[in-house]
Parts: C-alpha cells; sequence; structure tokens
C-alpha cells in the first residue's frame, strides 16, 4: 500500500561503509565519554590555576560554575540531540498515524503521547496533522495527547535539566509530562466536546490516500541526525550559553536564600502563578532552564520553577493561534486550561516531595 | 514542470521553498515554482506534516526540509519521466 522510495541510488550503502560509519561513531562516543570524565578536573584547573581565581571569590565561583557547566550542557546536547535524531528517522507522522489509527481510547492516549516524543513535527504541521488524524478516525482526545505531548516534551529541555539537576529531574520531568499528555487527552476526550472542532474540519471527506514513504538507510539516519544537531543545537547554543552565563553570575554573586520569601515552598500561590506567567510566553527551553537552575539555588522551589518551565514550554500563544484554525475558542480555551491544571498539580507534587 | 512547496508559513517553510527556487534556476529547468500557504489548498494533498514537496502534481518530500542535493535528486527524476 505504500510506496517505498529510497533516495539512495543502489549499491552505495554497501556493508562495508556500514562498519566504517559504525567505527567513526563508536570512536567519536568513545571521545565523547573520555572528555566529559575530565570536564570538572578541567575546569577547575582553568579557573583556578590557568586564570588564577581564587575558589571562594564571587568571579572564581562563576567562572568554575561556568567553565564546568558550559561545555558540559553543549557535549550532552550535542549526544542526545543527535541520538533522539536517529530515533526520529525511524517515525514519520504517516506513520504514527497507521498507528494509531483503530486504537481505543486509553491505549491510544497512552501511544499518542509516547509518539509524540519520538515523532518529528514542526509545529506549523499542527494543522494538517490534527486534521489527518480526525479523518482517519483517531478519537478527538488521542489526537490531543499527541499535541500536548510533542511539544512539552522537549528533549533539549530534559538534557538540560539532567546536566544541572540530575537524571532523576529530568525523568520525572519527562514521566509527569506524558502523564500530563495522557490525562488531559483522556479529560477532554471524556468531555466529548467534538461539536468543537470547526466546522469546516468536520465536513470535510478525506480519501484514505496513502503518502509515498521513504526508507533510510542507516547512512542516511546518521545524516538525519547530524542534521538534527546542525539544526537544533546550532539554533540555541547561544541561549544556552547566555542562560548559563547568567547562572553563573546568580550562582556567583546572589546571596542564598534571597528568593525564599516569595518563589519558596510556603508561598501557596506560586505555583498558579508561575504556570499562568508561563502560559502566554513562548521560548525555547534552552533559555529558560539555566536561568531555573540558579534561581532554584537562592530559594526557589523546584516545582514552582519546573511548572514555570513546562508552562513556556509546553503551551504558546503562536501554537494556540495556530490551532485556533482548527478548533473553536472553547475546546481552545478547555485544552489550554486542562493542560494548565495538569501543570500546576505537577508543580505542587514536585514541592511537595523534592 | 510544475512544483508546488506546501507550507502554512514557518520559517522551514520559507526555507524550502528558497532552496527549490535557487536549485531549479541552477539546473536550468523550466519550471513554475508556486508556494502554496493556504491551508484548504495544502489538505487538498492529505498531507499530514509541512513542508512537503509536490513535483507534477506527485507528492515526493513532506514533513522536513531535504537537503539540496535531494532536490536536485527529486527534479532530476522528475524531469526524466
Amino acid at each position: 500500500m505504500d510506496n517505498t522510495v529510497s533516495t539512495n541510488p543502489p549499491g552505495v550503502n554497501s556493508g562495508k561503509n556500514k562498519y566504517k560509519l559504525f567505527a567513526w561513531l563508536g570512536l567519536a562516543l568513545a571521545l565523547w565519554i573520555f572528555i566529559y570524565l575530565y570536564l570538572q578536573r578541567a575546569a577547575n584547573f582553568f579557573t583556578y590555576d590557568v586564570l588564577n581565581l581564587s575558589s571562594s571569590s564571587h568571579l572564581g565561583s562563576s567562572v568554575a560554575f561556568f567553565a564546568f557547566d558550559a561545555p558540559k550542557v553543549m557535549m550532552l546536547l550535542v549526544l542526545v540531540v543527535f541520538g533522539i535524531g536517529i530515533i526520529r528517522s525511524f517515525f514519520t507522522p504517516e506513520r504514527t498515524r497507521s498507528m494509531l489509527a483503530g486504537k481505543k481510547e486509553f491505549v491510544g492516549n497512552i501511544m499518542a503521547a509516547a509518539l509524540g516524543i519520538v515523532t518529528p513535527f514542526c509545529s506549523c504541521s499542527a494543522c494538517p496533522l490534527f486534521i489527518g488524524f480526525v479523518e482517519t478516525g483517531i478519537p478527538l482526545g488521542v489526537t490531543l495527547s499527541f499535541l500536548i505531548a510533542s511539544p512539552m516534551i522537549n528533549e533539549v529541555a530534559a538534557i538540560l535539566l539532567l546536566g544541572m539537576f540530575g537524571f532523576r529531574v529530568a525523568l520525572i520531568y519527562v514521566i509527569t509530562g506524558l502523564l500530563i499528555a495522557i490525562v488531559a487527552g483522556w479529560v477532554i476526550g471524556r468531555l466529548k466536546l467534538e461539536r468543537y472542532i470547526q466546522d469546516w474540519v468536520l465536513e470535510r471527506r478525506r480519501n484514505n490516500t496513502s503518502v509515498a514513504s521513504v526508507k533510510m538507510s542507516f547512512d542516511e539516519r546518521v545524516k538525519y541526525g547530524l542534521n538534527a544537531v546542525r539544526e537544533i543545537v546550532g539554533k540555541v547554543w547561544p541561549y544556552v550559553l547566555g542562560g548559563i552565563a547568567i547562572g553563573a553570575v546568580i550562582h556567583g554573586y546572589v546571596p542564598t536564600g534571597v528568593l525564599a520569601s516569595f518563589m519558596g515552598k510556603g508561598v501557596w500561590w506560586s505555583v498558579p502563578a508561575a504556570v499562568i506567567i508561563g502560559i502566554p510566553i513562548y521560548s525555547n527551553a534552552a533559555g529558560v532552564i539555566p536561568i531555573v537552575q540558579a534561581l532554584m539555588e537562592k530559594g526557589a522551589a523546584l516545582g514552582t520553577v519546573l511548572a514555570f518551565m513546562m508552562a513556556v514550554v509546553g503551551l504558546s500563544l503562536p501554537e494556540t493561534i495556530i490551532l485556533h484554525r482548527v478548533l473553536k475558542w472553547q475546546l481552545l480555551a478547555v485544552f489550554i486550561g486542562v493542560v494548565g491544571v495538569g501543570i500546576i498539580i505537577v508543580g505542587y507534587l514536585f514541592n511537595a516531595i523534592l | 514542470m510544475n512544483i508546488k512547496v506546501l507550507g502554512p508559513g514557518c520559517s522551514k517553510c520559507h526555507t524550502l521553498d528558497k532552496l527549490v527556487r535557487e536549485t531549479v534556476k541552477e539546473m536550468k529547468i523550466d519550471a513554475n515554482v508556486e508556494y502554496i500557504q493556504d491551508m484548504v489548498k495544502i489538505l487538498d494533498y492529505n498531507i499530514i506534516s509541512t513542508p512537503s514537496l509536490v513535483i507534477d502534481e506527485k507528492l515526493v518530500c513532506s514533513g522536513r526540509v531535504p537537503s539540496k542535493a535531494e532536490i536536485i535528486n527529486y527534479v532530476a527524476s522528475a524531469k526524466n519521466e
């Protein structure tokens, strides 16, 4: 049913080439691990020996922070974006759609959320994708689970959280992102809001023409991964470095505890406030997270700042405007509301347990 | 040859449009390149991700910006048909 078209003329990707490629990748990975293990030592050496700064000084503290964190985060970014790029090369929106077609609601919500992470998806495709999914019979709630998970669970955000807060926090971010996408999508599905899809969408009749799918060789997948690195890391690195720099300054110069009074755990309204402020803002995760880390060091509660980050990254005004083409404002409002409440709950949870 | 770049107008879609026009010019192909941003017209092609590339009413690429080399490949194949 699907036509498979290869963009590589036959014979180019011989077995020998594949092994060579594997060897190069293996070498690169080994080098990466080696450098990564020595980063802290190198950063300290640079700050205290080369630049001769004192470890107890503000400047020394800030520079050491930056000298370690900046290369660390950049290296993690390159590695994980590349890895996720390779994984994404195995998925297309068309394939995701056929995987989701016919699935019942709850299972469908879970699959849709999980697929939202690995399916390459440009937010400008939100409308065609929504229509494409709904026309195939995929329930509204399941489609929305996908549309929530995709921007919310962002690999750049996960890497930055991993680098700055450790594996546990990054994992919690991904898991709660999935939970919010699954539950919010399921809840909206239960509310039976199909009549709030724009009329012109509901009136469309579609023939199930399948789209030509492209089979990629391993060589092409590696190119896809490298391209992802070039595109994503190439786009966010100034924000990452800028954010880490600001974080370094806060780390070295701002006294501890200064933010505890209004962003700390004791303030009950800080989580909803953070989410409400975060929703209309859209920024890439790269710039926000390093600042978040520094704020946290100075007394802001982890739950509050994470909720803020998820609201910023997961919901955005531009995306809302795009979705309005296919969803009437009532459904849009419910969409934002349910996801917002989900994030707030997660924020409180984090504050309570972390 | 008729080439259509389908996309609602994000930066990736602009990039694809630019690359396609450059390629056509460099290859000196007699082709009419259209940049279609109207959602309803885009949906006529039954695609679910953009940007997408259609050559002579046949969908050749969907959901990403192909490399210049790939675009040259697509155009060359279409020319030989």
